[in-house]
């Protein structure tokens, strides 16, 4: 079995102090590999976002590690803690998060760029991620002149660009309908089936089911999870479902 | 749908057959519906009596080939306009189990409504790794919407019990509270 890319060990996260003290996330484990979608559901207010955010370098857990591929977050300066998110971590926000003002290929681009990298390799890069999800074609039209599956494939693209093995995902599917949705869930899956690993945050059964695995958070404590049987194709075998 | 107006609404396509009747049956119904060929035999004789469809005689391999009567082809397009009726509910195994579980003292009802989430989600994951394996085939459209059918009521079962769960919570904290409302002999809260 492969590393995980991302490892959460005995995390907790409280905000606040005293009698105001909130335990967002409770002495939490949880292993990403590679090659593997984990969905993350539960109730409002049960540490999902706060795990993502965790995960992401975005925050810090009050005790407990997080690590991504093999390095932990916590002892990091700012300046590598940054770098790390943006070589080994991708985003994909429910709102797209894309710069208006930047072309498509710009807006993909801008992570590497950020990076020091120069921009004709950073629009290299950017326009192969885009080819990977079949929009090299929108490269440069602007956020505002596309569809919103076309943006949500963009914010994809820029959330994998250069290889970055952590895609982290917060209701990617929010905003979309549901057929345009299915495609962006799709797109995700192939990309973990091409080597990355990903966290889906989400809140509809349908598209956690999208998942390898779905663990399920109540309270910052992680109550439940199922898992896809080894070999789903059986039940083609068996078409007697109804 | 009965095999009926499933034989009927592929005779209105053109003659056909018994063996070949059975055949796209179960490619239209996406494989999920298994027919005999007695049964396809039985229904045509009936349909036959009736008047909906009626007999062409034989080709050389002694297939007996049907066509559908103008009488038929009404029964199709009504069929087709009319839409599904809502039978009497099903008796649902899960509903009733959990409306038992919460009159049973002491059981741990959180539990048992987080392992059958577990269950569904589970199943519904196969489902998904199903049709994502399907999807590019136009072939198999038939057998994706019944799959997606399962996949709707799947999410609907874990809707539910989350539903169910929360509601279980909010019971056993009025229990708690012990300021649980009055009820009225309709079973309506009343403020206290």
């Amino acid at each position: 079995m492969s590393d995980p890319v991302l490892s959460l060990r005995t995390v907790s996260r409280v905000h606040g102090t005293g009698a105001g003290e909130v335990v967002a996330l409770h002495a939490l484990d949880l292993d990403v590999r590679a090659g593997e979608l984990v969905a993350v559901m539960g109730p409002s207010g049960s540490g999902k976002s706060t795990l993502l955010h965790l995960a992401g370098g975005l925050d810090q857990p009050t005790s407990g590690e997080v690590l991504v591929e093999g390095r932990s977050l916590g002892g990091m300066s700012k300046n590598a803690l940054a770098a790390v998110r943006r070589r080994a971590i991708g985003y994909v926000f429910q709102d797209f998060n894309l710069v208006p003002a930047l072309t498509v290929a710009e807006n993909v681009a801008l992570p590497l760029e950020l990076d020091g990298m120069r921009a004709k390799a950073a629009r290299a890069k950017a326009l192969v991620a885009l080819g990977e999800l079949e929009i090299a074609d929108l490269a440069d039209r602007f956020p505002d002149d596309v569809s919103g599956g076309q943006r949500q494939r963009v914010a994809i693209a820029r959330a994998v660009v250069g290889d970055r093995r952590l895609v982290l995902a917060d209701e990617p599917t929010g905003a979309l309908d549901s057929t345009t949705g299915e495609q962006v869930l799709r797109l995700l899956r192939r990309r973990v089936e091409a080597g990355a690993a990903a966290v889906l945050v989400t809140h509809e059964a349908r598209h956690a089911a999208w998942a390898n695995r779905v663990v399920f958070l109540r309270d910052g404590r992680l109550v439940d999870e199922s898992r896809r049987s080894l070999d789903p194709s059986s039940l083609l075998a068996n078409r007697s479902l109804t | 749908m009965s095999i009926r107006q499933g034989l009927l609404a592929m005779l209105d396509n053109g003659p056909r057959y018994g063996a070949q009747l059975r055949a796209e049956f179960e490619t239209r119904t996406g494989a999920t519906w298994p027919l005999n060929v007695g049964q396809v035999y039985t229904t045509l004789a009936r349909l036959e009596r009736d008047g909906l469809v009626e007999a062409e005689g034989q080709d050389g391999a002694g297939h007996i080939s049907y066509r559908i009567t103008d009488a038929g082809s009404r029964e199709v397009a009504l069929w087709f306009a009319s839409p599904v009726e809502r039978e009497a509910p099903a008796r649902d195994e899960l509903a009733i189990k959990l409306a038992f579980a919460v009159t049973v003292p002491g059981l741990d009802v959180r539990t048992l409504i987080g392992r059958q989430r577990t269950a569904t989600l589970g199943a519904l994951q196969d489902y998904t790794a199903l049709k994502d394996s399907l999807y590019d085939d136009p072939d198999e459209l038939p057998w994706l919407l019944v799959l997606e059918s399962l996949i709707f009521g799947a999410e609907a079962e874990v809707r539910w019990l989350d539903h169910v769960e929360a509601r279980v919570a909010r019971a056993a904290e009025q229990r708690a509270d012990g300021d649980a409302p009055a009820r009225t002999f309709s079973g309506q809260q009343v403020s206290r």
